[in-house]
C-alpha cells in the first residue's frame, strides 16, 4: 500500500492506483447501483401509487373500499359507480370536459397563432420600439394572474362577460411566455433569404408569415400547444371566478370540487369514478405525448 | 409615408426596384410590419391585462364593496386605509405565514431530492439504465389536475376509513384511525408535499438540462483528471448550475406565494383546519366570493402580496444579472483553483 503510494506520487501514473482500486471501486459501484436504484423505484411506486389506488377503486364498492382501503386489484362495480356519478347530482364529467375542451382549445390556438406573429415581428423586422418591446415582455413575463384577477373580475362584471368563456380564451393572445419561447426558438433558425426572396417574388407580409413562417415554427408550435392546453385545462382560479354561479358553465377541474357534496359523502367509488374522469383525458394526454413533453419541459429551462 | 419609402430605399433599394412597379398601391415599408404583427398581443395586453392591473390598484385605494356598488370613490380621509386593515387583519397574517412555510416545506426538499436525482442521472460512470422512462413517470403527476391531486390526497387521507388509516391500522403501525386533515402542522406538511409530489420531477428535469447545457469540456478535463464524481458534481456542476437553480427558485417562489388549487381543493375551501391551510390567493377570493364582495380588501391585499413578489424577485433578478460577468470570471478563477486544488488532493490521497 505505502509502495504504491510512493510510487504514485513520485510519477503521477494513474495505471497503478487504478489497479488497486479497482475490486473497491466496483464494490462502491454496486452499492451505489443498489441504492440508486432502489430510490428511482419508490419515486417510481410514489408517483403511480395514488393514482393506481384511484383507478382499482372506482371498480369497487363502498363497502369494499370501507373494509379494504389498498386493493391491487380492480372489482366488478365500476359501471355501478358510473351509474351514480352520472345519474343525478351536479357533477356532471360530459359538461365539464366539453366545458373546458372549448376554453383550452380555444386559448390554445389564440396563444400559439398569436404568441407565433409577435415573435416574428420581434425576430423579422427592424422597428423603433423593438427591443423596448421586447423588454416588457421580459418584465411581464412572471407577472402572476392571480394578483391582479380582482379587477379582472370586476372589470369583466361591468362589460357582462361574467358567465362567459370570453375572459378565458382572448387573454391568451398576450401570453409573454410563449412569445419568449418563440423568440428564442426562432431567432437563429427563420431563413431570412427565403423571405427575401418571397417579398421579390411579390407576396404579401400576411402571406409570408402564413405560408413560410407558420410551417417552419411548426415543432415549437407544438410543443407550446401542449403546454398551453394543459395549463387552461388545469386552471381553476379564474373559472372559479368568472363560472362559479352557473354549474352548466362549469370546467372539470371546478367539477371536482362538486365531488366533496353530499350526496356522495359515503360513495367512496362514485367520488374515485368522479376523480379518474377529471383525470383519464390528461392521462391519455400524456402517455401519447410524454416524450415531447419532457423535452420541452428541458427546453423551457435553458431559457433561465 | 413619404419618409418611410425614402427610408426603405436606403435601406433596401432592390426590393422596392423590383415591387414597385407592378403593384398599384405603393406598398408598405415591410418593417412597419413590425408593428402591425405586434398590434394583437399589445391590444389585448393592454384591455385584458394592463388595465385590471391598474384597476386592481385603483380598487385598492377606494370603498369598493358589494357587487352592484353605485359609485366607487377614492377614499379621502386616509388613502391607505384599506392596507392598514390589511395588514392588522389576522386572518391575512396567518394565511401569508401558512403560505411561507407551506411552500419553504416543499421547496426544499424539492430541490434536495431533485439535485441528488440530477447527480445520480447525469453521471459519466456507473450511468443509470431506464432514466428516458424514471423521468416520464416522475413528471407525470406534474401534468395532471392540481384540484384532482388534492381531492385524490384527501380522500386518501380520509378519516376514518381511507386507505392510508386502513394501511397503517392493518398492518399495526397505528393502533387506531388518525385524523391526519385535523392537525394543523399535519394538514400543512400534507399540502406541501403534494406540491413537492407534483414538482420534484419538473424541477429535476431542468436541472438535468442546465447540466448538459455546460460545456463537455470541462467534465472531460476532470474525468482525465481522475476527479472522483462527487466532487465533480459539488466543484464543477453546482457553481455552473447556479443560474438555473436561481431561475426554479423564482418561479417557484412566484408560484408558491399564489398557490390556490391545492389547498382550495384539498380541505372545504376555507382553509380548515382553523386556516390552518389559508393561502394569500385563498384570502384575496375569499374576501371577494366569501360574499361580502369586499373589492377594496381583496385588491389590497393582492397588492401587498404583488409587493413582495417584485421586491423578493428583484433581489434574486439582481443577483443573477448584475455584474454579471465580472462574477462569472471570477467564478471560473475560483473554480479552476478549486479544481486543480480538488486534483491534487486526488493525487496526494488516492480515491476516498
Amino acid at each position: 500500500m505505502t509502495l504504491i503510494m510512493d510510487n504514485n506520487n513520485a510519477t503521477p501514473e494513474v495505471a497503478p492506483m487504478m489497479e488497486e482500486s479497482r475490486p473497491k471501486k466496483k464494490k462502491k459501484a454496486i452499492v451505489f447501483k443498489i441504492i440508486a436504484y432502489a430510490v428511482c423505484i419508490f419515486l417510481t411506486i410514489l408517483s403511480i401509487f395514488p393514482f393506481w389506488i384511484m383507478f382499482i377503486n372506482a371498480t369497487r364498492n363502498s363497502p369494499e373500499i370501507t373494509s379494504h382501503g389498498v386493493a391491487l386489484l380492480p372489482s366488478n362495480h365500476l359501471t355501478e359507480n358510473i351509474d351514480y356519478i352520472t345519474k343525478d347530482g351536479d357533477f356532471n364529467a360530459m359538461r365539464g370536459f366539453i366545458n373546458s375542451l372549448i376554453i383550452a382549445v380555444g386559448s390554445t390556438l389564440c396563444t400559439i397563432y398569436f404568441s407565433t406573429m409577435t415573435a416574428y415581428a420581434l425576430v423579422a423586422y427592424e422597428w423603433k420600439l423593438k427591443n423596448a418591446f421586447f423588454t416588457f415582455i421580459m418584465a411581464i413575463l412572471m407577472i402572476p394572474a392571480q394578483l391582479t384577477g380582482i379587477g379582472f373580475y370586476k372589470f369583466m362584471y361591468k362589460i357582462n362577460l361574467v358567465g362567459s368563456f370570453i375572459p378565458l380564451i382572448l387573454p391568451s393572445i398576450a401570453a409573454a411566455g410563449t412569445v419568449f419561447f418563440m423568440r428564442q426558438y426562432m431567432k437563429p433558425s427563420l431563413p431570412m433569404e427565403i423571405l427575401q426572396s418571397a417579398r421579390i417574388d411579390g407576396a404579401g407580409e400576411i402571406r409570408i408569415f402564413h405560408t413560410i413562417v407558420l410551417p417552419l415554427m411548426k415543432p415549437a408550435m407544438a410543443t407550446q400547444a401542449i403546454f398551453a392546453f394543459v395549463t387552461s385545462w388545469n386552471q381553476l382560479f379564474m373559472p372559479q371566478m368568472l363560472l362559479l354561479r352557473d354549474k352548466t358553465k362549469y370546467t372539470m377541474p371546478m367539477m371536482v370540487s362538486l365531488l366533496r357534496g353530499d350526496i356522495y359523502k359515503t360513495e367512496y367509488g362514485a367520488i374515485y369514478v368522479g376523480l379518474a374522469m377529471t383525470v383519464l383525458p390528461l392521462f391519455v394526454v400524456y402517455f401519447l405525448l410524454s416524450k415531447y413533453i419532457i423535452a420541452g419541459v428541458a427546453l423551457g429551462g435553458v431559457k433561465g | 409615408m413619404k419618409s418611410l419609402e425614402n427610408e426603405q430605399e436606403a435601406v433596401n433599394e432592390i426590393s422596392t426596384v423590383i415591387t414597385d412597379p407592378p403593384v398599384k398601391r405603393r406598398r408598405l415599408n415591410h418593417n412597419a410590419f413590425g408593428y402591425i404583427f405586434s398590434i394583437p398581443f399589445v391590444v389585448i395586453y393592454l384591455v385584458f391585462h394592463l388595465y385590471p392591473t391598474v384597476y386592481t390598484i385603483f380598487l385598492s385605494f377606494t370603498n369598493a364593496l358589494g357587487l352592484d356598488q353605485e359609485k366607487v370613490s377614492v377614499l379621502t380621509s386616509d388613502i391607505f386605509a384599506n392596507y392598514k386593515k390589511i395588514l392588522g387583519n389576522l386572518t391575512f397574517r396567518e394565511g401569508f405565514v401558512n403560505t411561507f412555510l407551506i411552500w419553504i416545506m416543499n421547496f426544499i426538499p424539492q430541490m434536495l431530492l431533485a439535485l441528488l436525482l440530477t447527480a445520480w442521472f447525469t453521471r459519466h460512470r456507473n450511468k443509470i439504465r431506464g432514466q428516458g422512462f424514471f423521468k416520464v413517470v416522475f413528471y407525470m403527476p406534474n401534468i395532471i389536475t392540481a384540484a384532482s391531486v388534492a381531492l385524490l390526497f384527501a380522500t386518501l387521507l380520509g378519516y376514518p376509513t381511507g386507505p392510508v388509516n386502513d394501511l397503517m391500522v392493518k398492518s399495526g403501525i397505528f393502533t387506531e384511525s388518525y385524523n391526519f386533515m385535523n392537525n394543523k402542522t399535519i394538514a400543512r406538511i400534507v399540502v406541501a408535499f403534494i406540491q413537492f409530489w407534483m414538482w420534484y420531477g419538473y424541477t429535476m428535469i431542468i436541472l438535468i438540462s442546465g447540466v448538459l447545457g455546460i460545456n463537455p469540456e470541462i467534465f472531460e478535463s476532470a474525468d482525465v483528471d481522475g476527479a472522483s464524481e462527487f466532487k465533480t458534481f459539488i466543484h464543477i456542476t453546482l457553481p455552473n448550475l447556479k443560474p438555473i437553480m436561481l431561475y426554479t427558485l423564482v418561479t417557484s417562489l412566484i408560484g408558491g406565494i399564489t398557490m390556490y388549487d391545492i389547498p382550495k381543493s384539498i380541505t372545504d375551501g376555507m382553509g380548515a383546519p382553523r386556516n390552518a391551510t389559508l393561502t394569500n390567493t385563498m384570502f384575496i377570493y375569499n374576501q371577494v366570493f366569501g360574499g361580502s364582495y369586499s373589492y377594496k380588501n381583496a385588491s389590497a391585499a393582492s397588492m401587498l402580496i404583488f409587493l413582495v413578489i417584485l421586491v423578493l424577485s428583484a433581489f434574486v433578478f439582481l443577483m443573477l444579472t448584475d455584474k454579471d460577468e465580472a462574477r462569472e470570471k471570477k467564478e471560473n478563477k475560483r473554480r479552476m483553483k478549486e479544481f486543480r486544488r480538488a486534483q491534487k488532493l486526488n493525487q496526494q490521497g488516492g480515491a476516498f
